[in-house]
């Protein structure tokens, strides 16, 4: 099969930011200018995740969708503070056309099956964020916040049977640091359930890319640093946007020690180079 | 400006497919009514989710008999992934479902497969490549695929697939694990994929242009 690399872009009002372990959000620039760059570059899929939607109104998440999706002929898919089939309708009625539950799906996991048949199983995908707590790996909700309890190679193969079309799989304790994806949480869920896992959290090189793909054995990855740095070194592009909050990092020129930006040919380019068969020109 | 009709049977993403169709330079409407496609210049049968899921809505929105009404008219059909498959004879898609039974075949499942240590996941969720089919398919050109490269990679999101009880429908054949399978169709004015074009990059808006085109040619031969 063909891996996907899938941008992902975290949305907080108006904004694409950026945070470590998902918290500490840094503003990066306009979602929907990153979204088309992508696009034009050889993303297979684009992701957003409403970072605060459970704390701010949704207009501004509704407006970007719909910018992105008349303007980028790939699927969208759209996460953050979904609680309901209602807000599914809205978000795809925006233009997603995948939605990804966490919290509501962990808290009532009806909601997965019901949104399954109401919109089709390849509407629909379970995000699990994980943290290994003693020896076990559990889902946290409310962007890797909450603890629940709920063992996450259990929770994966109920999702898949509650009608789940694919499992977006975030290291909770890689997410943001650059230091690899986590492969042992990886490959444990990958050979456990039979629809796609999206391996996401850790990337700061093409090798870690690799390693998830080859060793973790995902069918996808989503990421998010390697990439936002690469544009903003290419382009500069926090010069034309208002931004709110952290701007000071973004001026300085400076990304993370660990994170090693890198576009999506060379990202591709290197997969292609090792084997690992993508989507590549 | 032709019209076309994107038929809704309440499942799925149709703004996607409304959205490359106006880009393409199409007027479209997203319809429940089947007197719609009495006026369209094209229809599009899009559609994920369920077989038999589908086909209940749509008889529910008595959509059955006009379907193949406006077919047997020789204007343009365009069926997307799930349409694709709702036009053949029936599927095994939990349980035997009836399809439309314009495109004589069945809808089967993918087989569970692995290499090494992997598995074939189910459903296959990514982008594949498209070949002409070998012997006796139908050729690129003269169809919406004709600006497209051989070997070109478009998105695909499906758990079964096509067999036409008539293999020279095919159009284009892709392997997912070791399955190799019809991918798209022509027959006369049915063209039909079971990627998603409009999902699919530059190269599926150039499908989109190619099969908008032949919409204006009808409407200028009427």
């Amino acid at each position: 099969m063909n891996h996907r690399i899938i941008p992902r872009l975290d949305i907080k009002g108006p904004n694409l930011v950026k945070g470590i372990h998902l918290e500490g959000l840094r503003v990066l620039g306009r979602p929907e200018f990153f979204a088309q760059y992508y696009f034009e570059h050889g993303a297979d899929e684009l992701m957003y995740q409403d970072v605060v939607a459970s704390l701010f109104g949704r207009n501004s998440l509704q407006e970007i969708i719909s910018r992105t999706a008349r303007a980028s002929f790939i699927p969208l898919a759209v996460g953050g503070g979904l609680r309901s089939i209602a807000d599914i309708s809205d978000v795809l009625r925006a233009g997603a056309d995948k939605v990804s539950l966490n919290t509501a799906a962990v808290r009532r996991p009806e909601l997965v099956r019901e949104a399954a048949l109401s919109f089709g199983s390849s509407t629909i995908m379970v995000s699990i964020e994980a943290s290994k707590e003693d020896g076990l790996y559990r889902a946290y909700v409310d962007n890797g916040r909450e603890p629940t309890g709920v063992e996450v190679l259990e929770w994966a193969q109920q999702a898949e049977d509650l009608g789940a079309g694919e499992i977006l799989l975030t290291s909770v304790d890689r997410e943001g640091t650059g230091t690899g994806f986590d492969l042992e949480l990886i490959s444990m869920v990958a050979q456990s359930v039979s629809v796609p896992v999206i391996a996401h959290g850790g990337a700061g090189s093409v090798q870690d890319c690799f390693e998830a793909l080859e060793m973790g054995l995902a069918d996808a990855i989503s990421v998010a640093s390697i990439l936002h740095y690469d544009l903003i070194r290419e382009r500069e592009v926090w010069e034309h946007d208002d931004a709110e909050g952290n701007v000071v990092f973004l001026k300085s020129g400076r990304s993370f020690s660990k994170i090693q930006p890198a576009g999506l040919d060379e990202i591709k380019t290197f997969l292609s180079e090792k084997g690992v068969s993508c989507r590549h020109a | 400006m032709p019209r076309v009709a994107i038929i809704d049977c309440e499942i799925g993403n149709l703004f996607s497919v409304k959205n490359v169709c106006e880009f393409v330079g199409l007027e479209a409407n997203i319809t429940q009514d089947h007197e719609d496609l009495l006026l369209a210049d094209g229809v599009i049968l899009p559609g994920v989710g369920a077989f038999g899921d589908a086909i209940g809505n749509l008889e529910r929105l008595d959509f059955l008999s006009p379907i193949k009404d406006y077919i047997a008219s020789g204007r343009p059909f365009m069926g997307i992934c799930l349409g694709m498959q709702l036009l053949f004879t029936e599927s095994e898609e939990f349980g035997q479902h009836k399809g439309l039974d314009v495109i004589p075949g069945q809808i089967v499942r993918f087989p569970s497969q692995r290499t090494g240590s992997r598995i074939v996941k189910v459903p296959q969720v990514c982008w594949n490549r498209i070949h002409p089919s070998e012997d006796g398919g139908q050729p690129w050109d003269g169809c919406p695929l004709e600006d497209v490269d051989p070997g070109e990679y478009m998105y695909f999101v499906h758990s079964y697939y096509c067999v036409p009880d008539d293999p020279s429908v095919t159009l284009c054949r892709t392997t997912y694990g070791d399955t190799t399978y019809c991918s798209g169709l022509v027959r006369s004015n049915v063209f039909a994929t079971q990627f998603h074009p409009e999902k699919s990059g530059s190269q599926g808006v150039k499908i989109y242009k190619e099969w908008a085109a032949r919409l204006a040619d009808g409407r200028r031969e009427s």
